[in-house]
């Protein structure tokens, strides 16, 4: 955009933790070069642009829109909607637009389920008239609304057409600014990419690597690992072999497995295939009935270990709930 | 009647929307403050392994993602039965205090700040960062940076990530300091320590010594006489990490003091059918409504309630402040909503004492940082002061430490019931016989619930912009009447 | 469970190498397949990646089969034992995710064991059609009318665009 008239940025955000936009703001200082080559014309949090004044502006007059957060109640799909419409660039930013991150876990459940226990089942909630969270509510003084609460969480991709993916939970400060360098210099990717790197976490781990052959799995609370192998080894269930690279291997090093907050590597649509995959080649052992003592013992939650981050967009998207209202 | 909706379109465990409804007479007849928002952790978590539960919680807020850390690591301590070791424990208060230093400061600097030091009756488009600058000089705004970039800086070195730190577990930490960078935590500590001391010096002579500002503070639309509620150490001083929840009355009398686990015996909450966020309120009180006073449950956990219910500070210059806090504004307990901002600064000059403390302990690079827990889980529940209020996490399991049963009383949910009340106390002075000024209104209603600091808007106050009020009358119909905006 | 007239949608994946015979077979023998196994010949078992099983099911599938050379037999040498470790996941994590584990098969098959493949494809098929549909998309396809909650969500807006402030 050299020369040419600064270019209009909106950032948004819908079921997200707000952690996406602490992260920009970790660009430290450089969020003031953002600031000089784009005007930001919406941005809830820290601009004042309301809804309707977007809804008044012409389709595709945004070029690019950083959206972070999934797809929960109907304001986020409206607002996800208004905002692909008005966008030329459309970004799932962070982990929940990509693939619905942690809150996606929601999938394992139910719209009901969640209501009965937050509602009626938590112990500290005192509730002995049955009452939920409506649509809409009469009260004395009038009618309040509330949007309504879907069943399944759904990323961005799942809504409406996206044209990048920023991968991450948060992305971290650098790859924001890579992404942003490459918008303004016009050196993006075909659409539909993810703009990152294209190995896996393990290629930036320092830990040492021999072959990796696990005959045990161990909870992080059952082992200390030494300082210098690599965790998968040491029987940790580390998703680096399966998720992209791009934060530095930074929960490896301080001890801990990573937990896949970057989502699969590239070219990989299911974040928990992969790990399957990746975890059958690492499993020690030809026996069926080892196998089987293997997984279940020292996995306990396949669901959540493989799919922490990715549930929403794996192929299968939800688990099956017996009861599911209609 | 009407209805004036203010849609502030800012978070609060998402987004948050206010509606205010007038009488026929044009005076507010009440306030709802509606979260649009339910993500469910309480069920989704079930069938998880507990340990999980520092990662999956940090995603409840990626502002106090720490808090959510920590609580959940202290509740793994309790559900395993495992006493970490007392290194592990002065690293996670290391590790806490940096973050409250950090998350303060921009709050401060952010929210409240552009309010007083640039002032509330400035034009909008100045009342941010950038007016603070004009005001006070550049140095501030690479003062404010300075104190973020370290912080989120030391969160990472510790806890692995700026955002969402990945590091607690039943029993410790899953890695220590070591010496190098004891050094630089120590050196960025005391850098802290002069910039809260700057802080409060700079809140004393442009908020203090203005009799305007001091008059908005003392004044009668700020004030809500609820319960206070915040931890306290052994000597009942404040204390963020650990301790026993103390709440006191709007007589300044201790109601109750109790353990994290007891939290079911004082604590219950409301659910209301057009708001997704619950209403906590004191169990033995009882809920009257939305209504202050001793014989409501409503209680409040924000800096200014934890002030109120401890004895003093653990630090020696934190103390100081502390005491000239109660003499300037009439002792205890101080129920103007406003000097929430004062009692946050003085939290932060606690925050960075503490982590200049921490730093120093000579044990602090050892690597006695975690045991393996050896009982079977059962159930466990842990606290810690979020910034924006005490945090409870409450886990059941079965023996293998599979999830059966989570509970969350989160920090900004305590606030959910007095946010609303201050907003209604602001509407009610401002709006009378139907006639708004709408400038003034707008702010003013914005500084009540800002002061809870509610997890709006938050860190991303620093770019130029204002938090996006808009005020819709509306008739008894939903016909819009008349719309005023800050632009 | 079983639908009246419920023909099963199969996705049978094929090693090449033990599943070469059993095709031959099935034009000669007396052995049918049924015609809604949709047959994927793959150059070895272990080229099966869990995410197209995963896929198959999503896609409509009813049931999933992979046909592999027994253990030991492998022509890349031990792929099959990763088929078989892949396969013991899937299905844990398949139950975890509400679809009955009995969904994915795994066979082992010669090539001179053509007949039993067939019959164990015929053998899938028909407990298939006992556990009925599986119709996974409809898993996700929300109740709620949300086109009308869009609709009040826009008139909302609009009505508050006609004032001036
Ligand atoms: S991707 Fe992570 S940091 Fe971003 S909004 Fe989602 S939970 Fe928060
Ligand atoms: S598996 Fe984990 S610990 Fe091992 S090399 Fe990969 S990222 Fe590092
Ligand atoms: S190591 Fe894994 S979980 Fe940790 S930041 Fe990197 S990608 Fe995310
Ligand atoms: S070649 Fe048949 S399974 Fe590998």
């Amino acid at each position: 955009m050299n020369g040419e008239p600064k270019g209009k940025l909106a950032l948004y955000w819908a079921a997200s933790c707000g952690g996406c936009e602490i992260a920009v703001l970790a660009i430290n200082e450089r969020i003031l070069d953002v600031d000089a080559l784009f005007d930001i014309v919406f941005w809830p949090v820290a601009v004042d642009a309301k809804v309707h004044d977007v809804e008044k502006m012409a389709d595709g007059s945004i070029d690019v829109c950083l959206f972070n957060g999934g797809i929960r109640t109907s304001e986020q799909e409206y607002m996800a909607r208004l905002l692909r419409k008005k966008s030329k660039v459309l970004v799932a930013f962070g982990s929940c637009a990509h693939e619905g991150c942690i809150p996606g876990l929601a999938n394992s459940t139910s719209r009901r389920r969640i209501f009965e226990t937050v509602y009626h089942e938590t112990p500290s909630t005192e509730n002995t008239d049955h009452v939920e969270p409506q649509p809409s509510t009469a009260v004395p003084e009038g009618t309040l609304h509330l949007p309504v609460f879907y069943d399944t969480l759904r990323t961005l991709d799942q809504t409406v057409k996206v044209d990048y993916y920023l991968p991450g939970c948060p992305p971290e400060a650098d790859r924001i600014w890579d992404a942003i360098t490459a918008i303004v210099e016009n050196n993006l990717p075909p659409p539909g990419s993810v703009i990152g790197a294209e190995t896996t976490v393990c290629q930036e781990c320092p830990r040492k690597r021999n072959e990796k052959k696990v005959k045990k799995f161990y909870r992080t609370w059952e082992i200390i690992p030494d300082e210098e192998t690599c965790l998968l080894e040491q029987g940790l269930l580390c998703c680096g072999i399966a998720t992209r690279a791009g934060c530095g291997a930074r929960c490896p090093q301080v001890g801990s497995p990573c937990i896949g907050c970057y989502g699969p590597n590239e070219g990989i649509h299911d974040h928990g295939a992969r790990m399957m995959a990746a975890l059958a080649s690492t499993i020690d052992s030809n026996d069926p009935e080892e196998i089987d003592r293997i997984i279940r013992d020292g996995i306990p939650d396949p669901v959540g270990s493989f799919y922490r981050f990715g549930l929403a967009a794996s192929h299968l998207r939800r688990k099956k709930e017996a009861m599911i209202e209609t | 009647m009407k209805r004036i909706s203010i849609d502030p379109i800012t978070r609060l465990e998402g987004h948050g929307k206010i509606d205010i409804f007038l009488n026929d007479e044009g005076d507010v007849a009440n306030v709802y403050l509606q979260i649009p928002e339910l993500r469910g952790f309480e069920q989704f978590c079930v069938g998880r392994p507990a340990e999980d539960m520092p990662n999956l919680t940090n995603r409840i807020c990626g502002v106090c993602p720490e808090a959510h850390h920590m609580a959940a690591t202290k509740a793994l301590d309790a559900l395993f039965h495992v006493d970490p070791p007392p290194l592990a424990k002065k690293l996670r208060e290391l590790f806490y205090s940096i973050f409250y230093a950090t998350d303060h400061t921009t709050h401060f600097y952010a929210l409240a700040g552009p309010d007083f030091v640039v002032g509330p009756t400035a034009p909008p488009a100045e009342r941010n960062i950038l007016g603070i600058v004009k005001k006070v000089g550049l140095d501030i705004a690479g003062k404010v940076l300075k104190m973020r970039r370290d912080g989120h800086h030391l969160i990472e070195m510790i806890g692995g990530r700026k955002v969402h730190p990945n590091w607690g577990l039943p029993g410790g930490v899953s890695h220590g300091i070591d010496e190098e960078q004891r050094k630089e935590i120590l050196q960025l500590g005391r850098d802290a320590v002069d910039f809260a001391k700057f802080s409060l010096q700079l809140f004393d002579d442009l908020v203090l010594k203005n009799t305007d500002y001091l008059n908005l503070i003392t004044g009668d639309v700020y004030v809500h006489r609820t319960y206070n509620m915040g931890t306290v150490d052994e000597n009942n001083h404040v204390n963020f990490y650990d301790g026993l929840i103390r709440v006191t009355g709007p007589d300044g009398k201790e109601h109750a003091t109790y353990p994290a686990a007891d939290y079911r015996q004082y604590i219950a909450e409301r659910v209301e059918p057009w708001s997704y966020l619950k209403f906590p309120y004191l169990k033995k009180v009882g809920w009257k409504g939305f209504v202050d006073g001793v014989d409501s449950g409503v209680y409040k956990a924000t800096p200014l309630a934890r002030l109120n219910a401890a004895d003093g500070m653990a630090t020696p210059l934190a103390q100081v402040e502390y005491e000239r806090f109660f003499d300037t504004l009439g002792g205890k307990p101080v129920d103007h909503t406003l000097a929430t901002h004062w009692a946050r600064l003085i939290e932060l000059l606690y925050a960075a004492e503490r982590w200049v403390e921490l730093a120093s302990d000579p044990e602090i690079t050892g690597k006695e940082y975690r045991v393996l827990p050896t009982e079977t889980p059962t159930e466990g529940a842990g606290s810690v002061e979020a910034p924006r209020g005490t945090l409870t996490h409450h886990y059941q399991t079965d023996e293998r430490g599979i999830l059966t049963k989570v509970n969350l009383v989160v920090g900004t949910t305590n606030n959910n019931a007095p946010i609303s009340m201050s907003v209604k106390r602001a509407a009610q002075a401002l709006i009378r016989k139907g006639k708004v000024v709408s400038e003034g209104l707008l702010n003013m209603v914005e500084m009540a619930f800002r002061a809870y600091d509610p997890c709006f808007g938050c860190a991303t106050h620093s770019l130029p912009g204002q938090m996006p009020l808009e005020v819709t009358l509306r008739d008894p119909q939903g016909r819009v009447v008349q719309r005023f905006s800050q632009t | 469970m079983s639908e009246n007239g419920f023909k099963p949608r199969i996705v049978a994946f094929l090693c090449n190498w033990c599943s070469y015979t059993a095709s031959d077979l099935a034009g000669t023998s007396r052995v049918k397949y049924s015609p809604r196994v949709r047959m994927i010949r793959v150059m070895c078992s272990g080229r099966v990646d869990p995410s197209f099983v995963l896929k198959a099911f999503a896609l409509g599938a009813d049931g999933v089969l992979i046909a592999g050379c027994h253990p030991g037999d492998c022509h890349y040498i031990e792929q099959n034992y990763k088929t078989m470790r892949r396969h013991a996941m899937l299905r844990y994590f398949l139950e975890q995710m509400g679809i009955q584990p009995e969904r994915l098969r795994l066979v082992w098959a010669s090539a001179a064991e053509g007949q039993y493949l067939a019959e164990s494809i015929d053998q899938f098929v028909a407990d298939v059609q006992k556990l009925g549909p599986l119709r996974w998309s409809g898993v996700w396809e929300d109740p709620w009318r949300r086109e009308d909650a869009f609709d009040e969500i826009a008139a909302e807006h609009a009505e508050a665009m006609e004032v001036q402030a």
